[in-house]
């Protein structure tokens, strides 16, 4: 048996024949004695002296030993101080009492030296067990505090981050539970220069901070790099790459990710992982799936990404809706989850459009009812609006002129093995708007350069016939036809020439895109534009809108845009 | 949840089966039980007859697999699916880095 260390040990007993030879007994083995005659005597010196063990006589004048004990109870709060009661009663209930009355133990009369000291002996080491747990769990109480402490401010800074964008459009609605951002959901979305607004949802693997540390250097990727215009798959391609190198294996981001062009009324989703997402069609009142086609983000390199999409068209007040499989696995009481089953039920219902959104999360809730109390629930609807009912708080902004570019003039040329691959605009977009006072116009001229661009790249080098868009087949064997003869591209090439002049109250921006292709019988076509006849080239007609002047020029395969514009600091002054 | 394994007599096959829910407490558990070999196997098949519910740790569970077994040259299989299972993987598109049976 260890050997036990020197204790405080308080006696009350009002017989001092057996005080005297108790206290002998307990100095033997080292310890100190605190004596007391009656229990309101024993209770008194508890708390002046505040002994390690308390031997009480059940039965004392003034305060018995059962009273007494209570007393003593109160006294030491959560510290535990054995009391063994002393007694020369031995029928099972008298015992029972001892016990009852907050006794750890008794001891009966006459005195047995050996069986005394080894309950001392056993009463230490379950008192100092009972010292080490309330350590320990004074510690644990201070980290779960402040982990709970760390979470809120990195929730803080996480808001900061993945919400520094356009979720509060007003044709946006969203939900993150704090608990779904610390099983590492993402929600991202920002508007692009030409207006388009771009929407990620990310689920990334495990639970707590590890999940949801990936988040950060998504959503930072994804911020800088929609607002300089980058294309879907470039940002796809970036924020796969950054996650590959700096996750481990194991860590993944199952994402969804859409872009919406309100101007054409197109979408484009690419979705790696994550359930099914769900179009609603406001006119037929059906539901139409955006299902995972591609592994998630960060398992598989660059060389190895799919970053082909499905591109949809959707007609105003149409709605698309995203979550993480929170909503999915969500159980109730029985265990049971409420799956995509659950979800469809829902849409089945035909709830009046506009109220889908809180039908769905008043569904889950319900459905979870007493079940888990932490709900882990991501969903987000965006819906097809009119381009000037797509209102935000955090438009893009962009700093006060400071002195730059002036008067110059660039000539690009891009090859095949770069148009395959690289998208120009953002890089043209930046030279562009280094010219303090076209900044405020990056949205309409990135419009005016992309749709210049891809008219050139897929009518020019493409040679692909915009009729084909007429129809809804025709509409994605456009989309097929130009990733297939993008691959194959070896020949051609797009030239840009701008040149620009600044004056005092604005300037002139002249952008030439000449293409290698067979260019077109663009009088004919210009006449057809002005019957309002064609379903396609609706970006011309756009553009004629934003800029002073535009002309096609030689077999077609020339165009030429003047764009003018007013300093606007000027005008304010 | 339950991680056994064996390993064929000529010792080049190797079979993991997972017992109910394949989560994050599997973790230790099933990278153990191809960690431990003292000569690396050939072909890894993880079963999951058994498999209730497989949930995003898991699958990163089998990327970890993947890795240790030699990446894009590795051989790893999973077999026996359940209908819910089978729609995981499918979801994720894990038939690309895996051979689902």
């Amino acid at each position: 048996m260890a050997d036990c260390p020197a204790l405080k040990i308080l006696i009350a007993d009002d017989t001092q024949a057996d005080r005297m030879i108790l206290e002998s007994i307990v100095k033997q083995e080292g310890h100190t004695v605190v004596i007391a005659d009656d229990g309101l005597d024993a209770v008194q010196k508890f708390s002046q002296e505040q002994p390690d063990i308390v031997l009480l006589d059940a039965l004392m004048p003034n305060l018995d030993g059962f009273g007494a004990a209570r007393q003593i109870r109160a006294l030491a709060g959560e510290n535990l101080v054995p009391i063994i009661f002393l007694t020369s009663l031995t029928d099972t209930e008298s015992l029972v009492q001892c016990l009852d009355a907050g006794g750890d133990d008794f001891l009966q009369k006459p005195y047995n030296r050996v069986i005394l000291q080894a309950k001392i002996k056993a009463f230490n080491r379950m008192r100092e067990m009972h010292a080490t747990m309330l350590v320990q769990r004074d510690q644990i109480v201070k980290h779960n505090n402040q982990l709970i402490q760390e979470q809120t401010i990195a929730k803080q800074v996480f808001d900061k981050v993945a919400h520094s964008g356009c979720l509060d459009a007003s044709n946006v609605k969203h939900y993150v539970s704090p608990r779904a951002v610390f099983n590492g959901d993402v929600l991202v979305a920002a508007l692009r220069p030409s207006g388009n607004m771009m929407v990620l949802l990310g689920d990334f693997t495990g639970h707590g901070l590890p999940a949801a540390i990936g988040g950060m250097p998504l959503a930072s990727t994804f911020y800088g790099m929609v607002h300089k215009g980058f294309a879907l798959t470039d940002i796809l391609g970036e924020i796969n790459a950054k996650l590959k190198t700096i996750l481990p294996t194991g860590v993944f981001c199952c994402a969804t990710f859409l872009e919406f062009n309100f101007r054409e009324r197109t979408m484009t989703a690419w979705n790696g992982g994550l359930p099914d997402s769900f179009i609603y069609r406001q006119k037929s009142k059906t539901v139409e799936a955006i299902t995972s086609r591609h592994l998630p983000l960060g398992v598989v390199p660059n060389s190895q990404l799919k970053v082909d999409c499905q591109h949809f068209e959707l007609a105003v007040g149409d709605r698309c809706y995203l979550w993480s499989d929170g909503i999915h696995e969500a159980r109730n009481k029985s265990g049971d989850m409420f799956g995509e089953k659950g979800l469809r039920a829902v849409f089945h219902q035909q709830p009046p459009p506009e109220q889908i959104f809180d039908e769905i999360m008043h569904a889950v809730t319900n459905f979870i009812g007493d079940g888990e109390v932490d709900d882990d629930l991501s969903l987000v609807e965006i819906s097809m609006a009119a381009p000037d009912q797509v209102e935000s708080q955090t438009m893009p902004r962009f700093p006060s002129p400071t002195p730059g570019l002036m008067e110059w003039s660039l000539d690009f040329e891009v090859k095949p093995s770069t148009f395959r691959y690289f998208d120009p605009l953002p890089l043209l977009l930046s030279v562009i708007t280094e010219v303090p006072g076209l900044r405020s116009h990056s949205g309409s001229l990135y419009t005016i350069l992309a749709e210049l661009y891809s008219n050139a790249l897929e009518h020019g080098v493409l040679n692909l016939d915009s009729a084909l868009k007429q129809s809804s087949e025709g509409f994605a064997e456009y989309y097929n036809l130009r990733a297939q003869r993008l691959r194959n591209a070896r020949r051609g090439y797009i030239r840009f020439h701008l040149s620009h002049d600044s004056r005092e109250e604005g300037g002139r921006l002249l952008i030439r895109v000449v293409d290698s292709g067979d260019g077109f019988n663009h009088q004919l076509w210009i006449e057809d534009q002005r019957q309002g006849r064609g379903y396609s080239g609706r970006g011309i007609p756009l553009i004629r809108n934003m800029c002073e002047s535009l002309h096609y020029r030689g077999k077609g395969n020339e165009v030429e845009v003047v764009y003018r514009w007013a300093n606007e600091l000027l005008k304010a002054g | 949840m339950a991680i056994n394994s064996t390993v064929s007599s000529d010792g080049a096959e190797l079979t993991i089966s997972v017992e109910g829910r394949f989560d994050f407490s599997a973790h230790q558990d099933f990278r153990r039980s191809y960690e431990s070999l003292d000569t690396p196997p050939r072909i890894y098949r993880v079963d999951m007859r058994e498999t209730t519910y497989l949930d995003s740790s898991a699958l990163g569970m089998l990327l970890l697999l993947r890795d240790h077994a030699g990446g894009d040259t590795s051989a790893v299989k999973i077999v026996n699916c359940n209908p819910d299972v089978k729609k995981i993987l499918t979801i994720s598109n894990f038939e690309q880095l895996f051979t689902v049976q």
